[in-house]
């Protein structure tokens, strides 16, 4: 294993300091139990957005709190959830009277650490509403499964929830926004690479130097098909073909089209790709309105990329332009 | 005969000890068929609860339970911490004010803390889970005490058909967790879930009895 680490039981605990170093503008971090929080949280009469997963996948989630996104994010270990103390201290640091709404990507351990979480926080008379995102298309057999997993939607439902909050719509207003968000997204993604989880040191599955995997989760999950490598524009039609087929709008429609690298592909791949999946949206009709491009949800150093089509209409597009800044994403301020 | 508090205690630690042996064969099965944390997650979590447990050692049974099940689910994270922790916080209800526990009593507490496991992770029987290990070793304990078996042969009995339990996971296809996602390929595999909660039952039996 080659890491830029110290120990690897340390690296989440060091990772949250130098991000409390690097952006003591924007948020505060706090330790046992660990959360990223706005640095002017609780916001009073505002809804506070909070996610959490497990640590692996930056920016998301902690790179994503500040101004018009997260008030707050929980990391748990690497690819690990995180423990329902943490969303609970989290709801309270981020509680300004008017609610908090819970995202939550759709993992086993995320749902039932975060429900606990919801189940103490309404205990201690905070209003909770969750919301379960679980976009992958990749998941096909979803009756017999735990369900398709959360990913690239996640990103885009934060973002516009974040605007909804910022706005100062209320707690069920700002669910209805990331329920729409979840009915509206579909991802699929593929990994060129394995990727080494640093406490286990080997990497998380095998995948020979000339083959891929189709419909890889963020965590290694395996996809639908196994195969030789082919060139970009034949792997982008593999992606996008599942998604197409699945989302449930029509040509005509606008959408938001996002490219993101797991970590280890280049800016210069993810063009490649964005060009190609561009062509079969405009292909089917769909009108391509906005687009997100780089390494947003990640899989540690795993080479590969997902794409996500998100559906947009006027309220989506306006929360989608509002200003954000936070350490990961930044725009309008 | 009846498992006094200091039995108790040293259960909890032989469990500690049993998971810091497993840690690298329990990543190992969860390698497999899933995201390969459950062995780390269970040993930093059961550390955790060592770290605990000289707090609490004087407390009723039900006590230390909850404690065990409250630390477990701050510390082990996944799916495993839930799980777990409401496995020792159904547990601890069952023993509230208890200083020591009769076969029955101990066999209510692990009836009680499986229905919180199913009820937490909506998993059903054979869906390649804890709860294969689980309701084996619940049964047997029932049927142990119906027949007037003694308390060590039933612990033994119970930690048995846990085993076997764990072992029947293998031919299974997984319908729970991030195991699910392999669909047929789950096949093959020992559930590290189901594994674990073997080696929990196995240190119960090894340390309330003499054999």
């Amino acid at each position: 294993m080659k890491k830029l680490i110290n120990k690897p039981e340390d690296v989440v605990k060091e990772e949250l300091a130098g991000v409390a170093l690097a952006h003591p503008d924007l948020v505060r971090v706090h330790f046992d139990p660990n959360y990223i929080v706005r640095a002017d949280a609780p916001i009073q009469g505002k809804v506070g957005v909070i996610s959490g997963g497990g640590s692996g996948h930056e920016p998301m989630h902690g790179g994503f709190v500040g101004i018009g996104m997260l008030d707050a994010a929980c990391p748990g270990a690497v690819f690990t959830s995180p423990t329902p103390d943490q969303m609970l201290e989290a709801t309270k640091a981020v509680n300004g009277g008017a609610g908090v709404l819970h995202i939550v990507k759709n993992y086993t351990g995320d749902i039932m650490n975060f429900e606990m979480a919801a189940d103490l926080a309404r205990a201690e008379g905070i209003e909770v509403e969750s919301v379960v995102i679980d976009d992958d298309v990749a998941v096909q057999d979803s009756l017999y499964t735990a369900g398709r997993r959360g990913v690239g939607s996640t990103v885009l439902a934060e973002k516009v929830c974040g605007a909804a909050a910022e706005a100062r719509r209320s707690l069920k207003e700002v669910a209805d926004v990331c329920r729409k968000v979840k009915g509206w997204g579909r991802s699929m993604g593929m990994a060129l690479t394995s990727c080494t989880v640093p406490h286990v040191g080997k990497p998380t599955f095998d995948l020979p130097e000339d083959e891929m995997e189709i419909g890889i989760g963020i965590h290694g999950e395996p996809g639908r098909t196994r195969m030789k490598i082919k060139p970009a524009d034949e792997i982008v039609e593999m992606l996008m073909e599942p998604i197409i087929k699945d989302i449930p709008y029509k040509s005509g429609d606008e959408v938001l089209l996002f490219v993101n690298s797991m970590g280890g592909t280049p800016l210069i791949e993810l063009y490649v790709v964005y060009r190609k999946a561009h062509e079969i949206a405009t292909k089917h009709g769909l009108k391509v309105v906005r687009n997100l491009i780089g390494p947003y949800i990640t899989s540690l150093e795993m080479a590969g990329v997902s794409i996500t089509l998100l559906k947009m209409d006027e309220d989506l597009l306006k929360l989608w332009d509002a200003p954000v800044k936070t350490p990961g994403m930044r725009w309008g301020m | 005969m009846s498992i006094a508090r200091d039995k108790v205690l040293e259960w909890i630690k032989a469990s500690a000890d049993v998971l810091a042996e497993n840690r690298d064969y329990l990543i190992q099965l969860d390698a497999a068929i899933g995201d390969a944390d459950h062995g780390a997650n269970m040993d930093r979590g059961f550390k955790a609860v060592m770290a605990k447990m000289p707090e609490i050692s004087d407390k009723d049974i039900g006590t230390i339970f909850k404690t065990v099940g409250m630390v477990l689910l701050s510390t082990v994270g996944g799916a495993g911490g839930p799980l777990y922790g409401t496995f020792f916080l159904q547990a601890g209800m069952k023993t509230a004010r208890k200083l020591e526990l009769g076969l029955e009593d101990w066999a209510a507490a692990l009836e009680s803390a499986l229905n919180g496991v199913i009820m937490r992770g909506k998993a059903e029987l054979n869906d390649k889970t804890m709860v294969d290990a689980l309701t084996p070793a619940v049964n047997a304990l029932k049927q142990a005490i119906e027949a007037n078996l003694p308390m060590e042969q039933a612990l033994r009995l119970s930690a048995e058909a846990a085993r076997q339990g764990m072992e029947a996971t293998i031919p299974l296809v997984a319908r729970k967790g991030r195991a699910s996602y392999l669909g047929e390929r789950s096949a093959g595999h020992q559930d590290p879930g189901a594994t674990s909660s073997y080696l929990l039952l196995k240190a119960a039996a090894d340390t309330w009895t003499d054999g």
